[in-house]
């Protein structure tokens, strides 16, 4: 099985410096994609591959790139960002990347950039990965000095600089409106849509955000040809997605296989199933933002549109599994607890509505509960929902609360008659 | 007054940006590596050299996590609550930080060693659970782990 995002990763030694990438290939998806290729062309082939975005909302990467006005008339500069900004609870995707392979994502922006006719590029990573930054520092020198940034790349005329930002924390920043105002050195909050970044995005100007996976995608894609990335899935979305599992499993980790792989291939064959003297409860599928599925939906093919039929989202992909020894209830307080603690305040059913979820949870799982608890959870998952708040945080907030609601209700229905945890 | 190599470092960042506002976060951060921590008095200085209100700068300086205004100690403890980690039991690491180290969460050792703060997740959850000292994420933590990292930061 091919593995494009992860083949030249060794973990536990250094990433392939700029020789060692461009002996395994490296570089050359660049070189083709500068030299033989507009920027409609590449526009093109990544929507033929279908690429969607791997940050979690799935959005079609050709798609997006489409949407940057084009013309002499057109709002210059443009800018690329790199969504490095891994903080969805539960994932530690990028981290791999970025780590193992630097300069794959070096040469995915490169072509991006070119694409979208950007000449100024930023990384927006997170402060706590300090590997990432350093690897990510040294990539961006040496394919300086190699020709493939700074000015006339490859004697095209064209310039391309990389800038990469240390973030200073904060979960709201890896929305992509938030991260703009961070990046401009602004408090990380969401702003407006429409416009959408693409048309006025950093300092207003044409702004295309993608995150670590999608972008390290992209060199693949223009090297190998869009039919063969849409060989390798098992659905329609194309190519291979990298797949985690954390929680008491016996090999907890991170693969990388087809994108539609089964939730039970994942859980039971690459993770090695359930710790001794642990069953398999539930799962949150793609970080602390989506909707917990069950046993009955083992068999589910993790592709974006699959999981959203069954009432979850794909999200980053990397699941976190609970099991029948630990509390869903408490599992469900420590996801709340996250996003009341998280919000940026700007709009107020977020900044009020998920503290009070997560005093209620509390007071369930310390056994003061009370039975209109429950109804008073329900109608914050509704009101804290799609279209109520400013942005996707509050949504994403209550889609694990209002699964648990779904199939854990007897857990709840126990906490508040015992009034108390049964777990404790 | 910031220092020179403060100012240097502040002027270099602002060549990466076309706008002066955007360094802001970064000069916050130069700041913290100097200092420790961001003091009422250099956030004015950073403030002047932007050309912002101290006030707007309070505003960014206090939205994120990781700078701090009050003083912390020489080594800052993040240890991770999030969901994985939850699950794989960093309510009982916490506990045993809090009584190793005599303090709180947001509390600093007597002795100025240890700042102890929580933080989200550190993105290491197929090693949880995990903390981070200074610049450097451990994971596969258990008590007796947890006391021989500490023993690595005098």
């Amino acid at each position: 099985m091919e593995r494009p995002l992860t083949e030249h990763i060794r973990p536990g030694q250094a990433p392939p410096d700029f020789a060692g990438y461009a002996r395994l290939g490296g570089y050359e998806a660049a070189r083709k994609a500068l030299l033989e290729m507009s920027p409609a062309e590449v526009i093109e082939a990544i929507k033929a591959s279908n690429l969607r975005g791997r940050g979690g909302a799935g959005f079609a990467t050709g798609l997006k790139w489409s949407l940057v006005p084009q013309g002499e008339n057109a709002p210059r500069p443009r800018y690329l960002v790199c969504n490095a900004d891994e903080m969805e609870p539960g994932t530690f995707k990028d981290r791999y990347l970025m780590e193992g392979n630097p300069h794959q994502l070096i040469e995915g922006m490169i072509i991006a950039a070119h694409a979208i006719g950007a000449e100024t590029a930023y990384i927006f990573l997170r402060a706590e990965y300090t590997v990432s930054e350093r690897a990510l520092r040294k990539a961006i020198a040496e394919a300086g000095e190699q020709g493939f940034l700074g000015k006339n790349l490859l004697g095209t005329g064209r310039s391309l600089e990389i800038h990469l930002h240390s973030s200073a924390g904060r979960y709201i920043c890896g929305e992509e409106t938030a991260l703009l105002n961070a990046l401009e050195g602004k408090r990380a909050v969401p702003r407006a849509k429409p416009p959408f970044p693409p048309q006025v995005g950093l300092w207003g100007k044409p702004t295309i955000v993608q995150n670590v996976e999608t972008l390290c995608n992209v060199p693949p894609i223009i090297a190998r040809g869009a039919q063969w990335f849409q060989g390798l899935s098992h659905s329609k979305d194309g190519g291979t997605k990298l797949y985690g599992v954390s929680g008491r499993v016996n090999r907890p980790g991170l693969w990388e296989l087809p994108m539609g792989t089964t939730m039970r291939e994942i859980i039971e064959e690459h993770a090695r199933g359930m710790r001794d003297g642990y069953r398999f409860r539930g799962v949150i599928p793609g970080g602390a933002s989506t909707d917990f599925l069950v046993e009955e939906h083992l068999d589910l093919k993790l592709d974006f549109d699959s999981v959203a039929q069954a009432g979850s989202r794909l999200g980053t992909g990397t699941m976190v599994v609970l099991d029948d020894r630990t509390c869903p209830v408490g599992m469900v307080h420590n996801l709340e607890l996250f996003f009341a603690r998280e919000s940026c305040g700007w709009c107020t059913p977020c900044r009020d509505g998920l503290p009070w979820v997560e005093k209620i949870l509390r007071a369930i799982e310390d056994g003061n509960g009370v039975e209109d608890d429950i109804g008073i959870l329900r109608q914050h998952a509704r009101l804290l929902g799609p279209g109520k708040t400013f942005c996707a945080f509050a949504p994403g907030a209550v889609e694990p609360l209002q699964s648990a609601l779904k199939y854990f209700a007897g857990d709840f229905d126990r906490h508040i008659k015992e009034k108390r945890c049964p777990w404790k | 007054m910031l220092n020179d190599s403060e100012q240097r470092e502040i002027e270099e960042e602002l060549s990466r940006y076309p706008d002066k506002q955007a360094v802001c976060v970064d000069a916050l951060k130069i700041v913290q590596r100097h200092r420790g921590w961001v003091s009422d008095e250099a956030l004015k200085d950073v403030a002047a050299l932007l050309g912002m209100s101290p006030h707007e700068v309070d505003g960014v300086a206090t939205f994120y996590n990781l700078i701090y205004r009050r003083p912390v100690g020489r080594h800052v403890i993040h240890v991770c609550d999030s969901v994985s980690c939850w699950v794989m039991g960093c309510g009982g690491i916490c506990e045993h930080l809090k009584a190793r180290l005599g303090v709180g969460m947001g509390g600093t050792t007597t002795d100025g060693r240890f700042t102890l703060l929580p933080i989200v997740c550190l993105g290491v959850c197929d090693v949880a659970p995990a903390m981070m000292v200074g610049e450097t994420t451990h994971g596969g933590l258990t008590p007796e782990r947890v006391d021989e990292i500490l023993e690595q930061y005098p």
